[in-house]
């Protein structure tokens, strides 16, 4: 049977650390919880039960795998004779790759005896996946999400209570996954004995950000094996957008010793770098403690962590997985950044000549693809991942764009 | 290592109280909320009524081991311009009309970002005694607590109701000043009708160490200070003190701000020494 988890390339150290970046700056009371998680993830990596239970949900109730598709009038628009292939999370059930990880920490609860979840969520996907999850499964489900991602993405609002799922609307901070994500883990440290936490990203305190780049390495390992399929060799390049960054790690983890294959990175700029309105914690942002992991941070010099912004709630979050922190410190991936105006025309490009309305997360890889293929050598086979579809963001795109569809 | 080096000014006035059959009362304060000075007048008036030690917040803008109480208190002091240097004025301040420790109570990450060797040094030399950082557990804690060690400053480490007996007894032998123990499984100013597990916890850690144990998280009415000070060595008060003062409105002035927390510092005081 194939393994449903693995990534070809090694975890973190015993600190749950990724060169010097992850940890577990948490409170004491949950580190015994930690604890129990991770060892109940190694133990269940080493079950082939495990495997088969989550093989068996990706293929019959995710519809994995999912298809790679040669966007060949998309590649016609794009420099140096690019060959572009769309990994299509936004095909899996719940619109989105968020599902990969929620049922595999489902899995993780009941084999921890665990009958409650709680989540944070930004665009609502985790959100929604993990309502999913916890329907499909039985478990009780509580979901923190910030005021203005509420209003921006109220389609999946609406999703995660018909699913059964009480959504707690968080007033802090700027209302957005940041503090989503805190008042996620202050549930946690109150309810730890009960509850699992199904952390939606590659972020947060050990082992989350492994544990999650495991369940979402299958993205990498299908898209790995159909592109060798396709073309017969590797692609020069893949490409995925970056908040926290669970569908990039996905997508790296299994090209990662394939020296060949360069890892393109895509954060918000928001409305430009420059103006200091954006999510790009890699490129702009230093190392800081923020949610647990030791991880690229927007702060100010004391420390204090900035508000984010981009126009995609999924992204809108200032920091990062500790990984994407270690590889951008090491070189093996670059991380570049798409403005919300780029991210828009990504999105418009996608749909115009593939028929694919991306999610506006997704629509920033699609959108940093000039920039990335004018630097690949002629006729580049370009891995790209769709990370979600874009249904959950009409509302919002229509208000920006129009009627019409134009800007 | 610390049975061997001198108790410093914190675990050394924390044991004088217990030595005297007393408990200790430690009040927080957020420094900064919603301004410096009123800070620091609340912070006189509780040593003035009787308080052993005081804790004082340096604000953080993402505290995960915060309730709404202390968050709030936080995002006053941020948005009123509290800067860390501010935390320094503020204990060169109090250092030099208090005699009662001082012990810093902030987050990793303001730490971390002026060097965890440049921080402590800057807070001993200001007059802090202690440090206390929700978000260190004991893993994470070994450079900051190196770096307290070398300038005098005891970094404070916790237990909760979750930890195992490996982690307490962990805790206990890397642990000076005292020992936090977190009264329930909860982020600070919890609404826990009872202290059920506080007498397991701090039993467990007792069979560990002689440090003082002081109980924390959820303290907030006469009663419990007194039901946890009896099987501990002292209470830990924020949210109750933060929350009443901040009651008073944005238009009370600093002096009876200050004189509010003197007051329940000092109602508290009495009730821990049965008066």
């Amino acid at each position: 049977m194939a393994a449903t988890t693995g990534s070809r390339t090694g975890g973190p150290d015993a600190l749950g650390r990724f060169g010097s970046y992850g940890g577990q700056y948490v409170p004491e009371t949950v580190m015994p919880a930690l604890r129990e998680l991770e060892d109940a993830f190694a133990a269940a990596l080493a079950d082939p039960a495990f495997h088969g239970e989550l093989n068996g949900l990706l293929r019959d109730y995710v519809g994995r795998p999912t298809p790679l598709w040669h966007a060949s009038r998309l590649s016609s628009r794009l420099p140096q004779g690019v060959r572009v292939y769309l990994k299509r999370e936004d095909l899996c059930h719940t619109g989105a790759h968020k599902i990969n990880n929620a049922l595999g920490q489902a899995l993780l609860c009941r084999r921890m005896g665990k009958t409650r979840v709680i989540a944070e969520t930004g665009a609502g996907q985790h959100g929604v996946a993990t309502a999913t999850a916890a329907a499909l499964f039985g478990l009780s489900c509580r979901v923190y999400m910030g005021r203005q991602d509420m209003e921006r993405q109220a389609l999946n609002v609406f999703r995660m209570r018909l699913l059964g799922t009480e959504v707690v609307q968080v007033d802090a901070g700027t209302a957005t996954l940041k503090d989503a994500l805190g008042e996620a883990i202050r549930d946690w440290v109150a309810s730890v004995e009960t509850t699992h936490y199904i952390l939606g990203t590659a972020a947060g305190m050990h082992p989350y950000p492994w544990m999650v780049r495991e369940l979402q390495a299958v993205i990498g390992r299908e898209a790995r094996a159909q592109v060798l399929e396709a073309e017969r060799r590797l692609p020069e390049a893949a490409v995925a957008c970056v908040g926290g960054g669970s569908n990039a790690i996905g997508l790296f983890a299994p090209f990662i010793p394939d020296a060949g294959v360069r890892l393109f990175g895509v954060e918000a700029a928001g409305h430009g770098l420059h103006t200091g309105m954006h999510a790009a914690s890699l490129t702009a942002g230093r190392p800081g403690v923020l949610h647990g992991s030791l991880s690229y941070v927007l702060q100010d010099a004391d420390g204090q962590v900035l508000n984010a912004h981009s126009i995609s709630a999924g992204l809108d979050y200032p920091g990062v997985g500790p990984e994407h922190s270690a590889l951008k410190d090491t070189g093996r991936a670059t991380y570049l950044a798409c403005t919300d105006a780029q991210a828009l025309e990504g999105m418009r490009l996608l749909a115009e000549t593939e028929g694919i309305i991306p999610a506006l997360e997704s629509a920033h890889a699609v959108g940093a693809l000039p920039e990335i293929c004018a630097g690949l050598p002629e006729g580049a086979v370009v891995v790209v991942c769709v990370s979600g579809r874009g249904d959950k963001d009409m509302p919002q795109v229509a208000r920006i764009m129009g009627g019409g569809g134009k800007p | 290592m610390n049975a061997t080096t001198q108790p410093r000014r914190l675990g050394a006035a924390l044991e004088a109280v217990r030595h005297r059959g007393s408990k200790a009362l430690v009040p927080y304060v957020m420094l900064g909320d919603p301004d410096l000075q009123t800070s620091l007048a609340v912070a006189r008036a509780m040593a003035a009524a009787g308080a052993d030690a005081l804790e004082l917040g340096l604000p953080f803008s993402d505290p995960l081991a915060d309730g709404p109480v202390i968050q709030a208190a936080g995002q006053r002091a941020l948005r009123g311009g509290f800067r860390v240097a501010d935390a320094l004025t503020a204990l060169r301040d109090l250092r030099g009309s208090l005699s009662c420790p001082l012990a810093l109570m902030t987050y990793v990450n303001p730490v971390l970002q002026h060097g965890y060797g440049a921080f402590v040094a800057d807070a001993a030399a200001a007059g802090a005694d202690g440090l206390i950082v929700p978000d260190l557990p004991l893993e994470e804690s070994g450079s900051l607590g190196d770096a307290c060690r070398a300038v005098g400053m005891d970094l404070v480490l916790f237990v909760a109701p979750t930890s195992t007996d490996p982690r307490i007894a962990a805790v206990a032998r890397a642990a000076s000043g005292f020992i936090y123990c977190v009264s329930v499984a909860g982020v600070t100013g919890a609404r826990s009708d009872t202290l059920d597990r506080v007498p397991a916890t701090v039993g467990r850690v007792r069979a560990h160490t002689d440090l003082p144990l002081l109980v924390g998280f959820g303290i907030n009415s006469f009663e419990k200070a007194a039901r946890a000070a009896a099987v501990a060595d002292g209470v830990i008060v924020a949210s109750w003190i933060v929350q009443a003062v901040a009651d008073l409105g944005a238009q009370v002035a600093p002096e009876e701000r200050a004189a509010l927390a003197g007051r329940m510092v000092g109602a508290i005081r009495a009730g821990l020494d049965g008066r």
